[in-house]
């Protein structure tokens, strides 16, 4: 099938493209930018006058529930999601149930993904066995199943011995490890920024410290093992002065953020919204704008969704009983438009394109000729309202519920074909 | 931020917190409670027909003697029919949720809901959810906020002291894990006391706790220096545990309430205590039941305090 998407904005933060420029689609490939392929003959004609055309959005961490939490979400609703949001590629975490362990697990997430004919599914394997952080799982079956790297998700690690023999282990196959820095007993029970918010509203919380610690440790033995530590949902101002100080020291270090945390603070939480009840915690506007300020000089790679289905019920609870993370797939390009404001577009969404194609070693996230043609193609100045009926995600609760956010997605192309049309 | 328990007009629809609510508010609540104590006969509740006809539901996840008992009796003064619940620590130990719960006794027809539970923001989430006839009283909620003790510490002041705005108070103790505090800090502040000060060791304070208005002190004896209220907060035996604490001994001899230390405050301090106290832990007998202390006086005067915010929240004039 031949596609021309004609008359659009065409963005590819890669080959420095920001200009009018039409895409023609051979067989699932680019075939060329701007001048008409000799032969060519289009089957589809996209029209996308006042239109973005972007390479596909790359997510870094958007559950599917599958397997063991089919009541909360299944891969059919977050599959839609994903390109329901322009979101083409995407690794999943491991902290499925069973948690994603066993090589057989892996290889059905794979296949039930690749019937469904629409985003690619990198599944991350886990680090440790049940996620448990005491026996190493088989990371080399793991990966010929299909795993690109290996994580704990949110579980703790916290025998350091264990994580040091796990860096070794990844290090040995050149594994990538991906890690959310968290001290397991300074985090104990706690369910918000250790901050004014939380002293004011009595609960439970979480320091600072429990990040910059853990993040501290993790450097150390990727210094001493060589292992490539990608950092995931960094949320403190001095966690990210960590992450910066060590990429200068020339450490192999990614890191990325969560989309809500670029916009929110714990001052979200108002009267005890149970939306904005995330891991890791919102923290002060101090710690937010220093996130924003680490996507700018680069110390923060890329922007994910976190993407977690919750279901009404695990929400309708007092704050601290009610289950932590927020739907995101269909939130993840408009969150990042806004975070761009009037900033350069391309630099923004290089943050959820190449950088984590980059991160998850794809040659993905770019229009280059003879790429796979995954496409976004956006409205950047329609304006849609954050309601459950607007979302494709099984997964309704978000804290932006109610809230008006620019940047629609009107196609999704997954190898050249139109998996998504809005 | 919207205001949760104040309706569009401005006035009372639940009681969640002291946080926010507006000073004519709380003067008000406290001028009605007055007019419920009957001074002639000393400190006798009267009986009115404020709430005839009205099912009043105390509704308690988590233990408590005290508190119910007084809500159960100042909405018997009301004239209301009580109805109490005692469904025990955990909403989830029968497999009901909270607003499950709260839902079945709505369909029964209550008007008004007391409630305690051990989550911070329990009240506010049912407030959220009830239809808008109905209306909420936060009887303690976690570590977050017990707006009637709040009120009831107020109205004592008030009866004992005349006015706010030239009171130095202290407030001792576990802050960190008290709805009390936090509930006392916001209603002094609003009724302009200009001096709030929280004493415990830094174990026991909650981070940024200055920027709720407070000064803090370490040292109980400089804390207390010329004082004119001592509101002491109860130290659960459970804080002995994971590190906040080394004994109950030492707590006692540096931050238990003692005649030594309660002489460094103003020859007329009053002491108070939201009970249940422990003896010999944070408060010495001898304070305790000494002439500075005004704690059953509170006991007494919450009742009054109580029926003020149910009668208002009905709507009564």
């Amino acid at each position: 099938m031949n596609i021309q998407i004609k008359n659009g904005r065409l963005i590819d933060p890669k080959n420095g493209i920001d200009g009018r420029q039409d895409l023609f689609i051979v067989a699932g490939k680019v075939a060329s930018i701007g001048n008409v392929p000799a032969g060519f003959v289009a089957d589809k004609v996209i029209d996308a006058s006042g239109l973005v055309v972007a390479p596909g959005l790359i997510d870094l961490a958007a559950r599917l529930r599958e397997p063991g939490y089919e009541y909360r979400a299944t891969l059919e609703s977050e599959m839609d999601a994903a390109v329901a949001g322009g979101v083409t590629s995407l690794a999943c975490p491991p902290d499925t149930d069973p948690s994603l362990d066993e090589p057989g697990l892996v290889e059905m997430l794979k296949h039930r993904a690749k019937t469904l004919n629409q985003a690619h599914v990198y599944p991350v394997g886990a680090l440790t066995q049940g996620l448990k952080g005491g026996e190493l799982t088989e990371m080399a079956e793991l990966a010929d199943a299909g795993c690109v790297a290996f994580s704990q998700a949110d579980a703790p690690l916290t025998d350091t011995r264990v994580l040091l023999r796990a860096m070794q282990y990844a290090a040995t196959f050149d594994f990538s490890v991906w890690l959310r820095p968290q001290d397991s007993f300074l985090a104990r029970d706690g369910v918000a920024h250790d901050g004014e918010v939380a002293t004011r509203l009595g609960l439970p919380a979480i320091p600072a410290s429990a990040e910059i610690i853990a993040l501290a440790t993790m450097l150390q033995l990727a210094r001493e093992t060589g292992v490539r530590l990608h950092i995931c949902r960094i949320s403190s101002e001095q966690g990210v002065a960590l992450v910066r100080a060590a990429k200068q020291q020339g450490l192999p270090l990614t890191c990325d953020v969560s989309a809500n945390h670029v916009h929110l603070s714990e001052r979200d939480i108002g009267f005890f919204d149970s939306n904005c009840h995330l891991t890791p915690p919102l923290r002060s506007l101090r710690d937010r704008d220093a996130l924003r300020a680490g996507l700018l000089d680069g110390t923060i790679d890329a922007i994910c969704s976190d993407h977690t289905p919750v279901d009404d019920d695990a929400k309708q609870l007092p704050f601290a009983e009610a289950e932590s993370g927020a739907t995101g797939l269909e939130l993840l390009l408009p969150l990042t438009l806004k975070w761009a404001g009037q900033g350069a577009l391309s630099a923004a969404l290089a943050k959820v394109t190449l950088q984590p194609a980059r991160i998850l070693g794809l040659d993905a996230g770019h229009l280059s000729v003879g790429s796979a043609a995954d496409v976004c193609v956006f409205d950047p100045e329609t304006y849609w309202k954050i309601e459950p009926p607007a979302l494709k995600s099984q997964g309704k609760n978000t804290p932006f519920l109610g809230l008006e956010l620019q940047g629609k997605v009107r196609y999704t192309l997954v190898d050249g074909q139109v998996v998504y049309q809005g | 931020m919207n205001n949760p328990q104040l309706n569009k007009n401005g006035e009372l629809q639940h009681l969640l917190t002291t946080e926010g609510l507006p000073a004519p508010i709380l003067r008000a609540i406290l001028d009605r409670a007055a007019s419920f104590v009957s001074t002639a006969e000393g400190n006798e509740i009267k009986k009115v027909p404020l709430l005839h006809g009205k099912a009043v539901f105390n509704i308690f996840f988590e233990n408590s003697t005290r508190t119910r008992t007084t809500f159960e009796i100042a909405a018997k003064r009301l004239s209301a029919d009580v109805v109490n619940l005692n469904i025990g620590s955990s909403s989830t130990s029968k497999g009901e949720t909270l607003l499950d719960t709260v839902d079945n006794l709505c369909a029964m027809h209550a008007d008004m809901f007391v409630v305690r539970h051990s989550q911070s923001g329990a009240a506010h989430l049912i407030a959220r959810h009830v239809a808008p006839e109905i209306h909420v009283i936060n009887a303690g909620d976690g570590r977050h906020a017990h707006p009637t003790q709040a009120l009831l510490d107020m109205f004592t002041i008030r009866h004992y002291k005349k006015e706010f705005h030239n009171l130095r108070v202290a407030i001792v103790g576990d802050i960190l894990h008290s709805r009390v505090a936090r509930s006392q800090i916001h209603a002094l502040s609003t009724l302009g006391v200009p001096e709030i000060r929280v004493i415990a060791p830094k174990t026991l304070l909650p981070t940024l706790v200055e920027h709720l208005g407070v000064q803090v002190y370490h040292d109980m004896e400089e804390g207390l220096r010329d004082v004119d209220v001592v509101m002491m907060l109860r130290l659960q035996n459970e804080r002995m545990q994971g590190g906040l604490l080394p004994s109950a001994q030492e707590y006692f001899k540096y931050y238990g309430l003692t005649q030594d230390k309660l002489a460094l405050a103003k020859p007329d301090a009053i002491v108070m205590h939201p009970g249940p106290m422990n003896r010999g832990v944070e408060i010495d007998s001898s304070v305790a039941d000494g002439s500075h202390s005004v704690i059953l006086p509170q006991v007494t005067f919450g009742i009054a305090v109580r029926m003020a915010v149910m009668s208002m929240l009905a709507g009564a004039k």
